[in-house]
């Protein structure tokens, strides 16, 4: 247990010094206009380093693998698509002047119904045969981001602009308007997660274990499913969907995770892919933009290196 | 049983040719500038804009559509997967970073010199990734397309990369988009050598073949192996990066096409290419007149159009599958 506190307790330290980084390097004396587009930036990618560690996480442990992640199998390209729907009946002028706080909870029952429904025809389709229900999973999402591509074509171009900005994501032109929404069930989040983490601990047991102990499995699954489409839907929201075709944050995030958690438990891992993903997402964006400066090639780094993460645990499971 | 399937091959010839022939017609006669055949002869404006414009046009996309759905069919047998086409396994995104280091490196080369380039570099993307694959069991059948897919986007952030850095992203998503829209005489003629280059490919067809069949198999039949792998990749990194160049990529057509084929005709090369290159044409002609039209005066490019159309004929075939026992 020490080690794994050590850890922990290294891993908030350093992700203080890299926020500390962020919000003062390069500030040129400019504080009044410095601290505050920095703080609400910081702010976004603490929420959306807690979105996608926290979704992915959940998903790998309730589908028992490693290799899963909710973006593999389309979720938050399956979002985009439902937002370009949105823009293409209403029109570009009609969507924003939604109230935003309505159309994300609006969004969120879509996004809940339509992972669902998403998740039910990879399980029916994949079933034991993994490869098969990734595989599937990640056509869906080319198949989500053609027709949202090609939608966006049909829109006229007030709308084309509209549907442009949530289409990419990026940390600079963020959805501010839904900072505080997106912190509400963030916050919302935290104590009914934690509260389920030893049951996560029994629920990788696997199926027959779980419900041997005590674990009402359908009903549990469901229920972390419904959080795990809730954050995939909040982080996309805030900044759009990361790479194409798939996004492997989540996989590089959840990797490295469990390499420094040390241990299966839920009560270090569930801090530990928070901390790492901010780390990586806070600590990158301090590096390329103030110290490479580089603009926003973040996420490319980060797709990049996801990628190779994918491949090598892959192959070298094939090894044994 | 050989028969039937001969019959069936022949009316699936038939009945693509047809389709072909008609099309062709329409995208003649589909566009934004006014154009009718009862004019041709009276007006030198019309037959002007046939000549320049919509005929280039159409060729393109026939010779596109035929050599790329060829090209997959190609790939598909030398790596005896059902589910990979050149998009899927690294060469057209190692295409497109070879062109972009050409253009940044060597901005003089000529185009010839480029698309060279371009060829060398999805040929060794193959080469890599056939090495990737190989740590997979032979049943992992799906995991191949899978690493495929993983492996060239890892390709493209890398072009990606440059491309931010050097501020030539434009640049990248001409190669990464493909559509015809640009295309006019003078443009797209190196088509012509993707066109003859399938037309290779169907003249080595028995030898690809029984490659197809195994190595015990190939060797016993004294089959000189290594030559027919290494025509067959050249030939697949030739067309590849030739459509690449001239009007970029368009995925999921090799990867449809064989795989409707082969379910109807086998996978007999010298009885289903033919088939095959008619489908790849008669799919993407289809798709680019859809793109002209469902906007019109605008128009969608054709990789959008299709890339609805191939992911959906895609899934459907990944989930027929699942019925059978395999």
């Amino acid at each position: 247990m020490p080690s794994e506190k050590r850890n922990l307790l290294l891993a908030a330290l350093l992700l203080a010094a890299a926020s500390a980084l962020f919000m003062t390097l390069n500030a040129r004396g400019m504080w009044d206009f410095v601290l505050p587009l920095r703080a609400a930036k910081l702010l976004a990618i603490l929420l959306v380093a807690y979105a996608i560690g926290v979704s992915t996480l959940l998903f790998q442990t309730l589908t028992h693998n490693p290799i899963l992640t909710p973006s593999l199998l389309g979720f938050d390209t399956l979002y985009v698509f439902l937002q370009t729907l949105l823009v293409l009946v209403l029109g570009g002028i009609g969507y924003v002047q939604l109230n935003p706080a309505w159309k994300f909870s609006g969004e969120m029952l879509v996004m809940l119904g339509g992972s669902m429904l998403l998740f039910q025809v990879l399980l029916r389709q994949g079933g034991r045969d993994l490869a098969r229900m990734i595989l599937i999973g990640v056509i869906f999402g080319i198949f989500f981001r053609s027709i949202t591509g090609l939608l966006q074509r049909l829109m006229d171009p007030e709308a084309f602009a509209v549907a442009q900005a949530f289409s990419y994501a990026s940390f600079n032109s963020f959805n501010r308007q839904l900072l505080w929404p997106a912190l509400l069930v963030v916050l919302a989040s935290m104590p009914l997660l934690w509260r389920e983490r030893h049951r996560l601990d029994v629920h990788l047991l696997g199926r027959d274990q779980a419900v041997n102990l005590g674990i009402a499995y359908q009903r549990h699954t469901l229920w972390l499913l419904a959080w795990v489409a809730v954050l995939v839907a909040t982080a996309t929201a805030l900044v759009g969907p990361f790479g194409y075709p798939v996004s492997f944050f989540g996989l590089l995030v959840c990797a490295l995770a469990n390499h420094f958690a040390g241990t299966l438990r839920h009560n270090v891992r569930l801090p530990m892919v928070f901390l790492v993903a901010a780390l990586l997402l806070v600590g990158g964006q301090t590096l390329f933009e103030h110290v490479l400066g580089m603009q926003a090639v973040l996420s490319v780094v980060v797709e990049f290196a996801g990628g190779l993460v994918f491949l090598y645990l892959i192959l070298r499971k094939k090894q044994t | 049983m050989q028969t039937k399937m001969q019959a069936e091959s022949r009316l699936l010839n038939w009945g693509s040719a047809a389709a072909l022939l008609l099309l062709f017609a329409v995208s003649l006669s589909v566009g934004v500038a006014d154009f009718s055949w009862r004019n041709l002869f009276a007006m030198p404006d019309e037959w002007q804009l046939l000549l320049t414009s919509r005929l280039p046009r159409t060729f393109a996309i026939v010779l596109t559509g035929a050599s790329m759905a060829v090209a997959g069919m190609i790939l598909q047998i030398l790596m005896k997967n059902r589910f990979i086409e050149p998009s899927m396994v690294g060469a057209t995104q190692s295409a497109s970073l070879g062109l972009l280091l050409m253009a940044l490196l060597f901005p003089a080369a000529t185009l010839m010199v480029k698309m060279s380039v371009a060829a060398a570099a999805a040929l060794a993307g193959m080469l890599v990734f056939m090495l990737l694959i190989r740590r997979l069991p032979p049943t992992a059948q799906l995991m191949v397309p899978l690493v495929g897919i993983i492996f060239g986007s890892i390709i493209e952030s890398a072009a990606v990369f440059v491309a931010y850095e050097t501020e030539t992203l434009q640049l990248l998503s001409v190669w990464h988009l493909g559509d015809f829209s640009g295309v006019l005489l003078g443009r797209y003629e190196l088509l012509w050598l993707a066109g003859l280059l399938a037309l290779a490919a169907y003249l080595i067809a028995d030898r690809l073949t029984i490659l197809g069949l195994g190595e015990t198999v190939s060797i016993n039949l004294g089959l000189n192996r290594q030559t027919i792998l290494w025509a067959g990749l050249v030939i697949v990194a030739l067309i590849t990066s030739l459509v690449v160049v001239t009007v970029g990529s368009i995925p999921f057509i090799g990867l449809v096409v064989p795989n409707i084929v082969s379910r109807l005709v086998g996978d007999k090369l010298r009885q289903s290419l033919p088939a095959v290159a008619l489908l790849g044409a008669v799919l993407v002609l289809s798709c680019d007149i859809i793109g002209r039209l469902i906007r019109y005066p605008f128009e969608i490019p054709v990789a959008t159009v299709f890339g609805v159309l191939g992911t959906v004929l895609f899934l459907a075939l990944l989930m027929k599958r699942s019925g059978h026992a395999v």
